[in-house]
C-alpha cells in the first residue's frame, strides 16, 4: 500500500518505520517503511492482515485517509561500504523491510546476496524488485512450491561455508531470526559474522515514551526498539523472551476482531432491514 | 480575626469511594458558588501575601479571592489569567499544600484557605456558562516562532507569544495535544474535555498546531529554520521511562506507568474493545513508586478492575512526593501502602507471567542530594508479594529524539537541556523549558518556564528587528 506523505517520503530511509492510526478509536501501530518516493511524495507499507488495524487497513481503497500517521521514527540503518558482501534475509513479510535495506546497500557499492523465504509460493512477493537489487537471490519455500525446499538458514549455511561475508541482515519472523542469529554467532562451528535484525514489538508511542517496546539484552541491559533500533545486533537479543512478549496481547486482539465483526453483522443486519 | 477562625475551611462534595472506583468520572465535584464565597470570606488579605510567594508563577492571589467574595467571578477569573492561563488545570493538578496554600498565615493556627479549589471553581464559572474569554493578542507580527511540543510549557510559551502577536507553530508529536496533561494524568483527576478547551483557546488565538509531527524526525530544527521560524521553544517534557534493574524486568505483566497510563488514558483502553488499544490488569497489581505517577497508575487499575493494589514505596509515608489529596483519596479507595520497601527481584511463572515480587525492608539514613533521607536496605528482611502486574513509577529520563538531531544543543550529563534561568540555552534562538530542562516536575513550574522563556524569546526576536 503507497501512502501519500510528502515530509516523510522526503526524509525516509532503510530502517525507519511510521506509526498509524487508522480512526478515532484505533490502536497506534508501528509498520516499517518498506519502500519511498521523495518525488512522488510517497511511501510504500506492507503489511499482513493479523488484527482489527490491519484488517480495517485491508479494506482501505484508493484516495482514502489515514487519520494519523506519524513519521518517518528509528533510526535508519547504518549506510556504508563493507570489505565483503552482505547477506540480506527476508522472512515472509519481513522481505518488505528488506527491500529498501538492500537497496540503499547496493548503491554505497555492497555486493548483496540475497535469500527471501516464505511459507509458501503464495506468500512471496517482489521477487524482481530483490533481484533488481541482488548479486544474487535464492528463493526457499517451507512446503517447496518455489525455489528451495526449507527454511533460509539452510542457504544461509551454505553461503557462509563458501564465501566470507561481513554483514548478515535478517528481517522475518522472531522465529527466524532467532535461527539466523543461532547460525552467524559463531556457536555452529561456522565463523562468526555480525548480524542486524529488525525488531517490531508492540508500540505506542514510537518516540521511546512508553517502554513497551523494551528489549533486554544477553547481559540484562535494557534498550527500546523505537529511539535504540529498529535494527539492533542480533547476537545480543533475548528471542525466547521478546517471541513471548510479543503474545501478551493476543486474547485481547482476538477479542478486538470478534467485536469488529459483531459490529460488521450488525450494521449489515440494520442495512438489510432497512431495505 | 475571631469571626474568621469559627468558619471552617470549606470542603468540595466528593463522588463516594465506593462508587468512584467504578468509573473514571472526576473525585471532587468542586465547590458551590456558596462555598465559594463562605471560602473567599475566610481570607485575611494579608498586606504582605505569603501565599503570592509560595506560588511558582506568582498570582495575585488575595485579589482574586477578594473578587470571589464580591461575587465578581469575572473579574476573579481574569486576575488569575493575567498570570496562569491554564487555571481549571493548575486548580486541580498544583501541589498546593506545598506551594500557596502551606504558606497561608491561617496554616499556622488553623486551615489554610484551600486556593486551589477556588481556582479551580472561577475556572469552572467561566467554562460552564461558556463564556471564555479570548486573551487579546497584540496585532500579527508575521514572525514565525516554533513550539516544540504540546504540554503545560509549550502550552504557557504558544500563548503568551501568540499575545505578543507572534506567528506562533506548535509540533507534537502525538494525535493529539495537552502532553502530560492527556496521556499520564487521569480522567478521573483532570477530565480531558478540559484540557482540550484549552488547547481550543490557544487556536482561537491563532496559534497553529501539527500533529504527528515529531521534531528531530520529519523536520530538524535546521529544517524549520530554512522553512523562515526565526526562534524556538523546546517544551518536549521528559522521556524515557526508567526500569528498576533488578532480575526478573523481562517478565510479562512488568511495564512502565507510561505505558499503562498511556495505554489508560491517551488511548481510552478503559473502553476496551470499543476503543482498539488492549490493557491487561491482573487480579492483584503491585506499583513501584511513590509520586503522582504511581498514585495515578494505583488508581486506575483499581477502576480497571483490579481486587487489590499495593503500592511500594522505598522511603516512608512523610517523604512520599505525591499531592496530599491524591494519597488521600488513595487510601479512601483501598490502595494498600508498603513503605520503607524496595523490590529485589521478580518471578515469573513458565511462560513468563510475573507471579510474584521478592521485596526487602527499607529504614532511612542520612539526607542524599535531593534532601530526604536516603532509604537503606535492612539485611535479612526479605518477603514475598504475590502479584499479577507491576507497574514501575520510580521516573523518567531525557528523551533524546530531538537532542539527538540538534547535536550542537548543550546537554548536562542526564541529557537534560542546559538553559540558564531565564530558558536560553547555548544556541541563541533556542530556548527551553520544563521536564527536559529540569527532568520530572510539576505542571505549574513547567508553565513558569514556558513563560520565562516566551519573555526571552520576545526579547532576543526585538533586538533582532
Amino acid at each position: 500500500m503507497d501512502l501519500e506523505t510528502p515530509q516523510i517520503a522526503k526524509k525516509a530511509h532503510a530502517g525507519n518505520f511510521i506509526i498509524i492510526r487508522i480512526n478515532e478509536k484505533g490502536e497506534r501501530i508501528p509498520l516499517t517503511i518498506a519502500d519511498y518516493d521523495s518525488i512522488l511524495g510517497t511511501i510504500t507499507i506492507v503489511f499482513q492482515v493479523v488484527g482489527k488495524t490491519t484488517t480495517l487497513l485491508s479494506h482501505l481503497n484508493e484516495g482514502d485517509d489515514i487519520l494519523d500517521v506519524a513519521g518517518p521514527l528509528g533510526n535508519a540503518i547504518h549506510i556504508k561500504k563493507y570489505e565483503n558482501p552482505v547477506v540480506v534475509i527476508g522472512g515472509g513479510i519481513g522481505i518488505a523491510p528488506a527491500y529498501p535495506q538492500a537497496k540503499e546497500l547496493k548503491e554505497a557499492g555492497n555486493k548483496i546476496l540475497t535469500i527471501i523465504g516464505a511459507r509458501t509460493k503464495k506468500l512471496l512477493f517482489w521477487k524482481d524488485k530483490m533481484a533488481s537489487v541482488s548479486e544474487e537471490l535464492v528463493i526457499c519455500t517451507d512446503d517447496g512450491s518455489e525455489g528451495i525446499k526449507g527454511v533460509v538458514t539452510e542457504p544461509l549455511r551454505k553461503i557462509i561455508t563458501e564465501k566470507k561475508v561481513s554483514l548478515v541482515i535478517a528481517i522475518g519472523p522472531l522465529l527466524m531470526m532467532k535461527y539466523v542469529v543461532l547460525t552467524t554467532n559463531g556457536s555452529s562451528g561456522l565463523p562468526k559474522i555480525d548480524t542486524m535484525v529488525s525488531l517490531n514489538p508492540i508500540m505506542i508511542d514510537g518516540t521511546g515514551m512508553c517502554g513497551g517496546c523494551r528489549y533486554l539484552t544477553n547481559t540484562g541491559e535494557v534498550y527500546f526498539a523505537c529511539v535504540d533500533g529498529p535494527d539492533v545486533d542480533g547476537h545480543t537479543v533475548d528471542f525466547d523472551n521478546l517471541i513471548k512478549r510479543s503474545m501478551r496481547y493476543k486474547e485481547q486482539e482476538m477479542k478486538s476482531i470478534e467485536h469488529y465483526e459483531h459490529e460488521c453483522k450488525a450494521i449489515e443486519k440494520l442495512n438489510k432491514n432497512k431495505n | 480575626m475571631s469571626d474568621k477562625k469559627r468558619v471552617s475551611r470549606q470542603r468540595m462534595e466528593e463522588q463516594n469511594p465506593n462508587v468512584r472506583i467504578h468509573n473514571f468520572k472526576e473525585v471532587p465535584l468542586g465547590f458551590t458558588e456558596e462555598q465559594a464565597i463562605i471560602e473567599a470570606d475566610r481570607c485575611l488579605q494579608c498586606a504582605k501575601p505569603l501565599c503570592v510567594e509560595g506560588c511558582p508563577v506568582f498570582i495575585d492571589i488575595p485579589e482574586f479571592i477578594k473578587h470571589i467574595k464580591e461575587k465578581n467571578f469575572r473579574e476573579a477569573i481574569d486576575t488569575i489569567k493575567n498570570f496562569n492561563i491554564l487555571p481549571a488545570i493548575c486548580g486541580r493538578v498544583c501541589p498546593q499544600e506545598v506551594q500557596c496554600e502551606g504558606k497561608c498565615v491561617l496554616g499556622k493556627r488553623w486551615e489554610p484557605i484551600a486556593i486551589g479549589a477556588l481556582e479551580r471553581f472561577v475556572a469552572d464559572w467561566e467554562r460552564n456558562n461558556m463564556i471564555k474569554s479570548c486573551p487579546e493578542c497584540m496585532p500579527p507580527n508575521s514572525i514565525k516562532v516554533a513550539v516544540i511540543g504540546c504540554g503545560p510549557a509549550s502550552i504557557t510559551c504558544a500563548a503568551d507569544l501568540a499575545k505578543y502577536g507572534y506567528d506562533v507553530t506548535i509540533f507534537e508529536a502525538f494525535h493529539t495535544g495537552g502532553g502530560v496533561l492527556v496521556y499520564g494524568i487521569p480522567e478521573f483527576r483532570l477530565p480531558k474535555a478540559i484540557v482540550a478547551d484549552e488547547i481550543n483557546t490557544l487556536t482561537e488565538m491563532g496559534v497553529k498546531i501539527h500533529y504527528n509531527a515529531i521534531i528531530g524526525k520529519i523536520y530538524s530544527i535546521q529544517d524549520l529554520r530554512d522553512m523562515g521560524f526565526k526562534a524556538f521553544f523546546i517544551g518536549v517534557g521528559a522521556g524515557l521511562p526508567m526500569f528498576l534493574k533488578v532480575p526478573g524486568l523481562k517478565l510479562i505483566g512488568v511495564l512502565s506507568a507510561n505505558e499503562f497510563l498511556t495505554r489508560a488514558n491517551l488511548m481510552k483502553a478503559y473502553s476496551f474493545p470499543e476503543y482498539d488499544t488492549p490493557i491487561n490488569v491482573g487480579k492483584i497489581v503491585t506499583v513501584i513508586g511513590g509520586g503522582n505517577v504511581a498514585l495515578d497508575s494505583a488508581r486506575t487499575a483499581l477502576r480497571l478492575g483490579a481486587n487489590k493494589v499495593i503500592i511500594v514505596y522505598r522511603r516512608s509515608e512523610k517523604e512520599m512526593p505525591a499531592r496530599q489529596e491524591e494519597y488521600h483519596h488513595a487510601k479512601e479507595e483501598g490502595i494498600e501502602f508498603q513503605f520503607l520497601t524496595n523490590p529485589v527481584r521478580f518471578i515469573g511463572d513458565e511462560n513468563d507471567n510475573v507471579i510474584q515480587m521478592e521485596c526487602i525492608r527499607m529504614e532511612l539514613g542520612e539526607p542524599d542530594e535531593s534532601g530526604r533521607r536516603r532509604p537503606i536496605p535492612i539485611e535479612n528482611t526479605e518477603f514475598i508479594i504475590n502479584t499479577n502486574t507491576v507497574i514501575i513509577a520510580v521516573g523518567t529520563r531525557a528523551n533524546p529524539v530531538l537532542t539527538k538531531s540538534t547535536s550542537d544543543l548543550k546537554l548536562n550529563k542526564w541529557g537534560y537541556i542546559e538553559t540558564d534561568e531565564d530558558g536560553r540555552t547555548n544556541i541563541e534562538d533556542i530556548f527551553a523549558g520544563g521536564d527536559i530542562v529540569t527532568g520530572s516536575a510539576t505542571v505549574i513550574s513547567a508553565m513558569g518556564a514556558g513563560r520565562k522563556a516566551a519573555i526571552e524569546i520576545n526579547k532576543y526576536l526585538q533586538n533582532k528587528k
